[in-house]
């Protein structure tokens, strides 16, 4: 069994016993990426050499190899920053752009010995349920190259499933690393808001955006996680950990024991059953295989409890409100003056504002900014913006009450499997409408996993939604585990796949 | 609500785009269907709720003034499409 077929963790106890080096993972990765990338074009940037330079001076050091990842090849979705690594969002207008600073995650990363690989294909600026909105063109789904892989981490998705890197980091606004978990067969997770630092994340809408992992099961889930999370000054809406703020009485969490809190029991844990998410428009098959999640975990201990979601309705316009208002302020930073590309003939200084943006952005992301500027102007503002937070405010509440009466809702990620290259686009409210399932889990900050749990008559991969309470990452990863430890779903993920 | 291309006039001056014709027509009647569809809200009676802008209740958070180092000036005007090694350089902005 060569490396590839491994996941992070078992690579990372590989590694250090010295089974396999970190150069070797690092060249198998980038064999598979060069025999298959060509066609998946998961990967905007691989950064080869650097990877090569780094996994010799990790393995030179390998007494430091306290994380379980210390030296596991993985990639970073485009609108995180890398410093020195090119980071384009997937967009024209950052084309070039190369950070002089990292993330917080990626310096998080770098302290647990992780080596990146390079940087992933998402839709502009993370704006899309598809990976299709690139303008570095589309990533194709590897279990179908006709289908798209989701999105908007869609090059995190293909490249983790297609055996191009052993874990990836996304980021997740609506759905966004959820959805593509689900049409590629992954394991991913959208943490609590304000758990993950969001410093160096390039912003789509910052009340929504956090930062999460794509892999290949629960088990490298809490371990990536366990890294990820912690609490950074430089992002002001970052949760304090237990132990950071002596005398804080505030919300926080108790950061790095995911991994070690995996049991599988889930004796006496309620799952909620929301029974208006299996209605109209949910495929019978997906609704069939997210049901037997609620089966497996009954049969280990679980108790099944059904229960209304009356808003579910009224989640997919709230969020596409508060995101795209967040969206047009937020990118009204790119314009020409501090990085990026810049317009080449313009007249003054409006008309360079104007000329850079219509010539940098696409069709989807100029979408959202005229959508956001809409719902934030002068006698639309209260009938839309302000409606739709007070809605977020009703969900939010809705969701209190349901976990009440349960510890985690099961739901489906999505309401078909992957769909064709080219069917989304032409009609951009049916695709709004896909992120049904996943948008309201953003809306109120909630954890939410995205997990594989059978597949289509197509042989397309069927993912379930596990969402739970603030800071209930330890439940819904348990629950996912012990899942996995009864099925082999997660193992369907073509690890490898066929070089094309 | 009616989504007239003066009302997408106006917004793309908010937002600093110009659109084409044709991309006008077509961004006009998305933003109808999208807009419209957006109105499933005045279903929900909304009084008295106060908006949610956080999900947590973090106000004022304070902590020490410290003093510590920012990004080197070179560094980031190296990013800029145009500078002069001390500022960002733009079209001249007032005649």
């Amino acid at each position: 069994m060569g490396p590839i077929e491994l996941t992070a963790l078992e690579l990372g106890a590989a590694i250090k016993k010295g089974e396999v080096s970190v150069v070797e993972a690092v060249q198998a990765a980038l064999e598979a990426i060069s025999a298959q990338d060509r066609t998946l074009n998961a990967f905007i940037t691989v950064a080869g050499e650097q990877a090569l330079d780094r996994a010799k001076r990790l393995q030179a050091g390998m007494k430091d190899a306290s994380s379980p990842l210390y030296g596991v090849p993985m990639a970073i979705k485009d609108n995180i920053c890398t410093m020195g690594v090119e980071t384009t969002c997937a967009s024209k207008i950052l084309s070039g752009f190369v950070p002089p600073y990292d993330a917080a995650v990626v310096e998080r990363l770098r302290d647990a010995g992780a080596v990146s690989l390079g940087k992933l294909n998402m839709d502009e600026f993370a704006m899309g349920s598809t990976s299709e909105t690139s303008s570095y063109g589309p990533v194709k789904n590897p279990w179908d190259l006709d289908r798209v892989p989701g999105g908007s981490s869609g090059g995190a998705a293909a490249a983790v499933a297609a055996g191009l890197g052993w874990y990836a980091v996304g980021s997740d606004t609506g759905g966004s690393i959820r959805q593509p978990a689900s049409y590629c067969g992954l394991t991913g997770m959208k943490p609590t808001y304000g758990t993950v630092s969001r410093y160096g994340l390039v912003a789509y809408a910052s009340s929504l955006d956090q930062i999460g992992p794509l892999c290949r099961d629960a088990a490298d889930c809490a371990a990536v996680l366990d890294v990820l999370q912690g609490h950074d000054r430089r992002d002001a809406t970052s949760l304090p950990g237990r132990h950071d703020r002596p005398g804080w009485t505030g919300p926080s969490a108790d950061y790095g024991h995911l991994l070690s809190g995996l049991t599988g029991d889930v004796r006496g844990l309620r799952i909620g059953l929301p029974v208006d998410c299996y209605g109209d428009g949910l495929d019978p098959e997906v609704r069939r295989a997210v049901l037997t999640v609620a089966e497996v975990l009954k049969s280990r201990g679980a108790e099944v409890v059904e229960l209304s979601f009356p808003v579910l309705g009224y989640a997919v316009p709230t969020y596409y409100i508060i995101a795209a208002a967040e969206a047009s302020s937020n990118l009204s930073r790119f314009d020409g003056v501090r990085y990026g590309r810049r317009a080449e003939h313009h007249e003054g200084l409006a008309d360079l504002y104007r000329k850079t943006r219509t010539q940098g952005f696409g069709a989807e992301v100029k979408r959202r900014i005229l959508l956001g500027s809409f719902v934030l102007s002068s006698g639309y503002y209260d009938a839309y913006y302000k409606k739709a937070l007070q809605v977020k405010a009703v969900i939010k509440a809705a969701f209190d009450e349901a976990f009440t009466r349960c510890d985690l809702l099961l739901t489906p990620v999505a309401p078909t499997t992957a769909p064709r290259l080219g069917e989304s686009l032409s009609d951009p409210l049916q695709m709004y409408l896909s992120d049904v399932y996943t948008v309201s889990v953003n809306l109120a900050g909630l954890p939410g996993l995205s997990m594989p749990c059978g597949s289509d008559s197509k042989g397309l991969p069927i993912g379930a939604q596990l969402i739970g309470p603030h800071f209930g990452e330890g439940v819904l990863l348990n629950a996912a585990h012990a899942f996995q430890l009864d099925t082999d779903h997660h193992e369907r993920v073509p690890k490898g796949g066929e070089p094309s | 609500m009616k989504i007239t291309t003066e009302l997408v006039d106006h917004i793309c001056g908010l937002s600093c785009l110009e659109l084409q014709t044709e991309e006008k027509q077509d961004m006009t009647a998305q933003l109808e269907q999208i807009v419209a569809y957006m109105d499933v809200l005045n279903e929900l009676d909304t009084t008295g709720i106060e908006p949610m802008s956080h999900v947590f209740p973090l106000k004022n958070v304070l902590r020490e003034d410290e003093e510590l180092p920012s990004q080197d000036r070179a560094e980031l005007l190296a990013c800029a499409p145009a500078s002069d090694g001390e500022a960002f350089l733009v079209p001249k902005a007032v005649e």
